[in-house]
């Protein structure tokens, strides 16, 4: 008898710590690897080093932010980081109209693509993944049209948004908080947040129902493509150069891991803002952490690789259930 | 005709489900030569009983024979060697491969290297198909022929198979008039050849052209199997919904009260919906606080005809006016400002969003109407939410449990209160009550009544047809997607149903069966063309 309450039981607990996996599991990541640096990383508690972590972070988590948005309409963003070499690109032709001038551009021109994108995927039914890989490959490509080779920026607005900072944190850390409040306020309390989470869990029910489907997905890949567009000006800020060859250079996969990781299934219908965020500075203090132990860039990749698998993992006992 | 040898056969066969019993003690004989014809209403276990003949299920009792012996098929496929072959309603085979591979996937024949001998194939292939009047060259990929030669390709490779047995499941439901009847010459040779066809479908046309046993089944069981010539057509429908014509009607079993005052001017015309394949001119007008039945066996097009009407199927021609005004064809925003919602058959995956709470369900198309500038007012939909939460009787542990988790019936609930939400002048209900328990069933039943009473407009499509007749102020009767007939009054009775269900063509009204004929020919491109040609052919001899 004992047996069978104890075989009843186990299940439950384990679906239940699952349960607290994919809710809190990317949380208690976080701070587990806080302590772990605390105690054991040399250097790791200065403000120069907090510094360093956030102004890192800021571009993969804007990006994240609108991936997080394509995944939930059951979709996915692969230009985000050929955007991101395109804002770059029109950055330097158009900073000397100065800087707020440059930044519409760069809007404008992130916008466009997710036009292009959205427009592919709502009116001629393109799958996401192949209308963004048309994209990711045209958008380097038109960036490099636009700017063939690496150029300095010298510009002391932008020197100053790349590594100046109010009451000792970077201004790109409260560009990158202010995004992500806004993009978690749109999700939770818009009726374009909603109808986008109804769209992305049952694309038929949400068509029957009346939702204007078309103009909601455009708007997420409209979305997606502006969020891609300040990280490579903000990106470009940091580095004070444009760089179109290298800039965004795999950055839909580490947004695509910072979204997982957070507890944003693929299958859409849900998208965790808080999750993505701290999904984003797991995976920076994971590298950090490795780095700072003098382990060699490979040993970061793997352990990127097992912590995707585990938070696809987790995500999975969801979907059985 | 019995005399024929058995070839394949279940006896005492019963087939449970989590929950259901899909067959019981069903018995059923495929001969040698013989065309047999299996019909029955949508759950009556046609589909179990072919995918235990075909080896997808295995027999929880009951035996099932072979050639003479107790046969047991591991898999689909241990069936397909056995010589067991399946034409599904759905073309299944690889649409980017040439015709000749399809004909011949899996076995295709190999060269002394155990390459595959292209020219041997393609010789082969071209062979097998001119005797199915398909003239095609092979090498295409299967995808750029015709539905119907699709169809036929498909039926080559069954047959090729050296198959003893042919199963078809509904296999003209894409085809032309002139492509059933190159089939039904395929079949009536496949029958002189000593092959068993088994026939599924609703036309009661085409059973009684080709086949010629039947058996029925009703509610998982056999209840008839017989020679076709011998079963009248109004007996077959009579067995098939399990209402014997002569039974005098008792007091109504259902929740329905019956008649509503309905409004002299019509809240919605449909005019002409057609649709290849599916409608042909389709018509009908609803009154407000009327519940008009749509009344058709499966397939008659009358979950299309709804569908429709609420713009979700884009048609060929034809067009809707709610209170006078038309609506943007195929366009269901544009229905759905000008009144009218559709609680769609398929509420799992077409009505519910199943991951989204009840509230989330039930606030999902009036959102914008709850909002301000883009932001909803969680206050209003609270408000919204929880007066037809009460109204409806949802039962629901809150507003914030999935509606993925709830009964059937909360389900259609939350999908009514969805609707209701929106103010709707007409509702189109199709199978609001299927798979929902009794209690949900007799409470989703009596809101129709309610709601036709409040003034609204409602199309009701249901196959119980003691529900539909009940419900029903008036029904318009519909047959392979063509209006056949109409019951107001006192002829809203299952009886006249039934007989209306049952008329060949040519009993019809007259007028109705020319508007058919025409119809089926309009969208036709080809015998426009063939029209055009014998014009020019006519000119030149003039000349």
């Amino acid at each position: 008898m004992a047996d069978v309450a104890l075989g009843k039981a186990l299940p439950a607990d384990r679906s239940a710590l699952l349960r607290w996996l994919r809710d809190y599991g990317v949380y208690g990541g976080v701070v587990a690897l806080l302590l772990f640096n605390i105690a054991f990383t040399d250097h790791f508690v200065s403000s120069e080093n907090f510094r360093t972590q956030a102004i890192q972070v800021a571009p993969i988590l804007i990006v994240a932010l609108g991936m997080a948005l394509a995944i939930g309409s059951e979709g996915v963003d692969l230009s985000v980081g050929s955007v991101m070499a395109l804002s770059t690109s029109l950055l330097s032709l158009y900073l000397g109209y100065g800087i707020w001038v440059a930044l519409l551009v760069v809007i404008v021109g992130g916008a466009a693509v997710g036009l292009v994108n959205g427009s592919l995927i709502a009116f001629i039914g393109v799958q996401p993944i192949v209308a963004t890989l048309a994209l990711m490959v045209g958008a380097r490509g038109l960036a490099l049209v636009l700017l063939p080779q690496l150029k300095d920026v010298r510009d002391p607005g932008m020197a100053t948004l790349g590594s100046g900072d109010l009451a000792g944190v970077p201004y790109v850390v409260y560009i990158a908080a202010g995004l992500a409040l806004a993009v978690g306020f749109t999700v939770r309390r818009t009726t374009f947040g909603r109808q986008l989470l109804a769209i992305g869990d049952s694309r038929p029910a949400a068509q029957l129902a009346g939702l204007p489907v078309r103009r909601v997905l455009i708007t997420v890949y409209v979305l997606s493509g502006v969020l891609a567009a300040i990280a490579g000006f903000l990106a470009t800020a940091r580095l004070s150069a444009s760089d179109p060859t290298a800039l965004g250079d795999l950055m839909e996969l580490s947004a695509i891991t910072a979204v997982v990781v957070g507890g944003t299934p693929l299958t859409g219908g849900r998208v965790r803002i808080g999750g993505t965020v701290a999904g984003a500075v797991l995976i920076q203090l994971l590298t950090a952490t490795l780095i700072k132990h003098d382990l060699p860039p490979s040993w970061t990749q793997i352990a990127q690789a097992v912590v995707i698998v585990l938070a696809v993992y987790v995500a999975r006992e969801r979907g059985k259930r | 005709m019995t005399q024929a040898a058995e070839v394949l056969a279940v006896r005492g066969l019963t087939r449970r489900f989590p929950g259901v019993l899909a067959l019981d003690d069903v018995s059923f004989t495929a001969r040698a030569g013989e065309v047999h014809a299996l019909v029955g209403e949508n759950g009556a276990g046609k589909s179990t009983l072919i995918k235990v003949l075909t080896g997808v299920h295995r027999p929880d009792e009951g035996e099932l024979r072979y050639r003479g012996e107790r046969a047991s098929f591991a898999t689909p496929l241990a069936a397909q060697h056995a010589g067991i072959s399946t034409i599904y309603q759905e073309v299944n085979l690889i649409p980017l491969m040439s015709v000749a591979r399809n004909l011949f996937l899996g076995r295709e024949p190999r060269n002394r290297l155990g390459l595959i001998d292209f020219t041997r194939m393609h010789r082969e292939a071209e062979a097998a198909l001119r005797d199915y009047g398909v003239r095609v060259d092979v090498r295409r990929p299967l995808r750029t022929l015709g539905v119907g030669a699709q169809q036929m390709v498909a039926l080559a490779r069954a047959v090729s198979v050296d198959a003893r047995v042919v199963i078809m499941d509904e296999p003209t439901s894409s085809l032309e008039p002139r492509e059933v009847e190159t089939l039904f010459g395929v079949i009536r040779r496949l029958r002189d050849e000593g092959i068993a066809v088994v026939y599924v479908s609703h036309r009661l046309d085409e059973l009684y052209a080709v086949c010629d046993t039947v058996t029925v089944l009703r509610d998982g069981r056999s209840v008839h199997t017989g020679p076709l010539a011998e079963t009248g057509r109004v007996e077959l429908v009579s067995l098939m919904l399990g209402r014997s014509l002569g039974e005098v009607r008792r007091e109504g079993v259902t929740q329905f009260s019956g008649d509503h005052e309905a409004g002299r001017e019509p809240v919605l015309t449909a005019t002409g919906l057609t649709r290849r394949h599916e409608l042909h001119g389709v018509s009908l007008e609803i009154h407000p606080g009327e519940v008009l039945g749509l009344g058709g066996l499966l397939g008659s097009g009358r979950t299309e005809t709804a569908k429709a009407i609420a713009g979700a199927l884009p048609v060929d021609s034809g067009r809707v006016t709610v209170a006078g005004l038309p609506l943007k064809s195929g366009s269901t925003p544009s229905a759905i400002r000008a009144g009218i919602s559709l609680l769609p058959e398929d509420r799992k995956s077409e009505g519910i969003v199943p991951g989204l709470s009840v509230r989330e369900n039930i606030a999902l198309a009036c959102l914008p109407r709850l909002s301000r500038l883009g932001l909803v007012s969680e206050s209003r939909i609270d408000e919204v939410v929880d007066t037809y939460m009460k109204r409806l009787r949802i039962k629901a542990s809150s507003p914030q449990q999935k509606v993925g988790e709830l009964s059937g019936g909360n389900q259609q609930k939350v999908l009514l209160a969805r609707w209701l939400a929106m103010h709707p002048k007409v509702l189109l209900l199709d199978e609001p009550t299927r798979g929902i328990d009794v209690g949900a069933k007799a409470e989703v039943q009596k809101l129709i009544d309610e709601l036709a009473d409040d003034g609204l407009g409602v199309l009701l499509v249901c196959s119980d047809i003691e529900e539909l007749i009940e419900g029903s102020d008036r029904v318009v009767v519909l047959r392979e997607g063509s209006v056949v007939g109409e019951l107001a009054g006192n002829d809203v009775s299952e009886d006249a149903l039934m007989r209306a269900l049952a008329a060949a063509a040519d009993d019809v009204a007259a007028d109705g069966a020319v508007e058919q004929t025409a119809d089926d020919r309009a969208p036709d491109d080809r015998d426009e063309d063939d029209r055009d040609h014998e014009d020019d052919g006519e000119v030149t001899t003039r000349g």
